[in-house]
């Protein structure tokens, strides 16, 4: 009794594609909304003592100060305040911030922050970089450990996961940061589990069966690998909720990053990655086992 | 089913070995805070201490014990909070005869100090303080060396009475035109004694002088090691416990204060940034333009207005003691100062030389906005002293009144040994009570992040759960003790990457258990689908985990800070992660059903 995955390929290629397309869409039009640590810039974050019903007292002071271009936020509750000013702006524009606030205000400094352009657009440059790098390596990695055409569907597989969570991050207007892009790099470490742990039962499967039609064979591997595929999801899942809700303002967008990637990791080593092997017409030749490849089954 | 005795016994031993190097984490460091006097030699009397614990019980602090040792105070306190409390408040009520500063206090038992066990460090988001990232200005430092140089060229020549038609610096290079041809030889002479330079001649016989890609790497390189020595001295003069001071890339120095709350004062500290002069004393027929005049003990003191060197070519200054056990310092040059040391004092014995501390001050005005910032030198002479022989690279200053003398104005020429200006290019500061917050969160999450993948293993597994949940223990118990071995810090996104960690860990075992039960499904019997189950999910288990630990390693290199330390936690959790997975569990398994026979059902 398997379960008939691969019918669904049509329908979830469309909705993926529709997917990548909101986050393409959204990437182009409505941007990023990069965090401090990639634009460069001053954050301070204050604790005050009371209560405030809005922003607009401190948003006068500000004005007044001739403190523009700033982004001003309660950051959790009505009395924690971010005020944030992106660019150029340098350490002495956080002493003045911290100094009007000081003149009107008894608070707690919770956070104050200062980073200069060129270590924003150094970060911006090196995240780039490093998150070519993972992909390039793990296509390595897979084309010698598998076959090309499993290399090519995990590649889609990794562009797929990542640029769902960034366009949801651009779509939902959620601070992109150094963490955040931490997450991605997880996420691609997680996706590309996954997606090893279908294609080995795929591998396997194809080179006990020859006669098998491609996707009956794929079917069975996945059906195979469900249980094992939804457990893990669901013990990672488990504790990036309780990321999310318990690990506080500074591993939140971490957390929602890498949920999304998980659901989308998940997804992908199924629809993704098999339907890239389809459509490449993969069969048992592609797998057979060559001397070269073989590799030593002993166990510890 | 077999299990070598070898297997068990290195298992044994990576288990003790875990246990006992992440003991030490049970018993974290008291922050606390350290009163030192500064009159040394008579320690601190009881009354003192009794004087002490009233001043410490006016305020609503907890203190946890005094401790009195020769020559300190300790006060522990329970909270990173309350100790920058504490310090504040004795800093204010005590006077300037003592020092006040920030300390952790040791829990860790001796015998397991004895075995050089230590807790892991708490990163700056867990503790509260200050960082900075301040950078190398290379360019200023390029322009600056290529001045001097062109100012040795520019007097070599006149001494060897070669002719120019101009000197002068152009971008990076030193343009040089000579009068008369003939002399290029003499010229050529001095270009290659200098032995930096790369010559070049252009159509219009105009020598281009500029300094190779491997002179300038080396000149940053000097001048970043030197200023990182600045810094640690100057950083050591802040009364931090546990500071960090080190270099970050090819021009960038990280700081980082744990317990520090006022960014403004330790940059003041950090960032002053000060350097040396040294003159000669003005004779009585110098020309008026070329003196100015300093106080120095009262007294006005002409100086001649030209430097002979300046704090970059000092490499090292130290406290020692002369032959009648009177107080100097030592004085060290590197081999350009040294020879323009000499070349100025061989003519001038029995001269007075000073030593000009100077400091860069910012006057920052609010009061007009953002961006009014004035920049002034302040300047003052630390040491007047008689030239009694022409000086080289090694030299001392006698006749010092006093060690407290002697090791004050070694520290200020220390510190004025700055090779190069810095710029700050990241500051941030973390209140004590984000840190508290942050400490409370990251344990909530990784406790309640835990128990469910816990309960839920034993749910879904039954015994092999709780197999597996062991393994998760000992997992965590492996990682921390990798951590403190290793001297890692922890920090906020270190505790995610743990966290992160408890998810996947398990994946192992889910791969494994799945396996054993779909061979038990095809009917093999219990003892034989879980060796099938381990031998055939090994090969899936070190793919899976080998390109998350790629992913790991890049996200080292490529990250700073926060996303390394993520890094870490990540790939010392996917190791460990392994290594309990699959042999601990397989040893535990064994344990349970090697040793009965004709086991009908397991529980899985």
């Amino acid at each position: 009794m398997n379960i008939q995955f691969m019918k669904f390929r049509k329908l979830a290629l469309t909705f993926s594609f529709a997917l990548l397309l909101i986050s393409i869409v959204s990437l182009v039009f409505k941007n990023l909304e990069l965090g401090l640590d990639f634009t460069g810039g001053v954050l301070v974050e204050i604790q005050l003592k009371e209560n405030l019903e809005d922003l607009e007292q401190i948003r006068g002071l500000l004005d007044e100060k001739n403190i523009d271009n700033y982004v001003l936020n309660f950051s959790g509750s009505q009395n924690d305040v971010s005020i944030k000013i992106p660019g150029g702006a340098d350490s002495s524009n956080a002493e003045s911030l911290k100094i009007v606030l000081e003149e009107n205000y008894e608070f707690d400094l919770r956070k104050e922050e200062f980073i200069g352009p060129q270590i924003g657009e150094e970060l911006r440059d090196q995240g780039g970089l490093g998150l070519l790098l993972a992909l390039l390596i793990m296509a390595v990695y897979i084309m010698f450990r598998f076959q090309y055409k499993f290399a090519v569907g995990a590649i889609f597989a990794l562009v797929h996961d990542v640029l769902i969570v960034v366009g949801m991050f651009s779509l939902f207007s959620i601070d992109f940061d150094l963490t955040v892009l931490a997450a991605v790099l997880a996420v691609i470490g997680y996706s590309l589990n996954d997606t090893i742990v279908v294609s080995d039962r795929i591998r396997e499967n194809f080179r006990k069966k020859r006669r098998s039609e491609t996707i009956a064979l794929i079917d069975r591997s996945l059906t195979q690998m469900l249980g094992r595929t939804l457990i893990t999801s669901l013990t990672t899942l488990l504790v990036l909720f309780a990321l999310l809700i318990f690990g506080g303002d500074a591993i939140q967008n971490f957390s929602i990053a890498l949920i999304i990637g998980v659901v989308a990791g998940t997804y992908s080593s199924i629809y993704i990655v098999c339907n890239t092997l389809i459509s490449m017409n993969i069969t048992a030749d592609d797998l057979a086992i060559k001397k070269s490849e073989r590799f030593d089954d002993g166990m510890p | 089913m077999r299990f070598q005795a070898w297997k068990i016994f290195s298992i044994l031993i990576v288990l003790s070995i875990g246990i006992i190097f992440s003991l030490p984490n049970i018993f974290p460091p008291d922050p606390s805070v350290q009163i030192t006097t500064a009159s040394a030699g008579d320690g601190f009397s009881n009354k003192f201490l009794d004087d002490l614990k009233d001043l410490s019980k006016k305020t609503d602090i907890d203190t946890l014990s005094f401790e009195k040792t020769e020559k300190s105070v300790l006060i522990r306190t329970n909270s990173y909070q309350d100790q920058i409390l504490l310090k504040d408040y004795l800093q204010k009520e005590l006077n300037e005869n003592f020092v006040v500063a920030l300390n952790l206090a040791a829990n860790t038992p001796d015998w397991l100090k004895a075995l050089n066990a230590k807790p892991m460090k708490l990163g700056l988001d867990l503790r509260g303080g200050v960082n900075f990232l301040m950078e190398v200005d290379t360019e200023l430092l390029l322009q600056t060396k290529l001045e001097s140089t062109a100012s040795v060229i520019r007097n070599s020549l006149r001494d060897e009475r070669v002719k120019t038609n101009f000197i002068e610096i152009e971008e990076n290079k030193i343009l040089v035109s000579l009068v008369d041809d003939e002399k290029t030889e003499i010229f050529d002479g001095i270009v290659n004694d200098l032995g930096n330079l790369d010559i070049d001649l252009d159509q219009n016989l105009v020598y281009e002088l500029s300094f190779s890609d491997e002179e300038i790497d080396e000149t940053i390189d000097y001048a970043v090691l030197q200023n990182l020595t600045t810094l640690r001295n100057r950083v050591n003069e802040l009364g931090v416990s546990e500071p960090v001071v080190q270099r970050e890339g090819r021009k960038r120095i990280s700081v980082q204060l744990p317990g520090i709350q006022d960014t403004a004062e330790a940059k003041k500290i950090i960032g002053k940034t000060a350097n040396l002069e040294f003159r000669l004393e003005a004779k009585d027929n110098s020309l008026a333009s070329r003196v100015e005049s300093f106080p120095y003990r009262g007294l006005k003191t002409r100086l001649e207005k030209k430097v002979i060197i300046s704090g970059d070519r000092v490499s090292d200054a130290s406290v020692g003691f002369d032959e009648n056990g009177f107080p100097q310092v030592n004085i060290s040059l590197d081999s350009d100062g040294g020879a323009q040391m000499h070349r100025a004092t061989r003519n001038n014995v029995g001269t007075r030389m000073a030593v000009l501390f100077v400091e860069r001050k910012i006057l920052s005005n609010v009061d007009s906005g953002i961006n009014s910032i004035k920049n002034f030198y302040d300047k003052r002479i630390i040491s007047l002293a008689t030239i009694q022989s022409a000086l080289a690279n090694q030299f001392r200053i006698t006749g010092l009144d006093s060690p407290a003398e002697a090791s004050e104005l070694a520290l200020l020429l220390r510190a004025g040994a700055l090779a190069a200006p810095m710029n700050f290019v990241e500051e941030g500061t973390i209140g004590p009570s984000l840190g508290a917050d942050n400490i409370r969160l990251g344990i909530n999450s990784l406790i309640l992040g835990l128990s469910l993948v816990l309960v839920f293993m034993i749910f879904y597994y039954k015994v092999f759960g709780f197999i597996a949940n062991l393994a998760v223990l000992l997992n965590l118990i492996l990682i921390a003790s990798i951590m403190s071995i290793l001297s890692a810090t922890l920090t906020l996104p270190g505790i995610a990457g743990i966290v992160l960690t408890i998810g996947m860990a398990v994946d192992a075992n889910v791969l494994i258990f799945s396996r054993i039960r779909e061979e038990l499904k095809r009917k093999l019997k219990p003892l034989e689908a879980i060796t099938s189950g381990y031998n055939r999910a090994f090969i899936t288990i070190v793919d899976a985990n080998l390109t998350t630990l790629i992913v790991a390693l890049i996200l080292y290199i490529v990250g700073t800070g926060p996303i390394q330390g993520f890094a870490i936690t990540l790939s010392v959790g996917i190791l460990t992660s392994m290594f309990t997975a699959i042999l601990f569990t397989r040893m535990l398994v064994f344990f349970i059903y090697a040793r009965r026979r004709n086991i009908e059902k397991i529980w899985i």
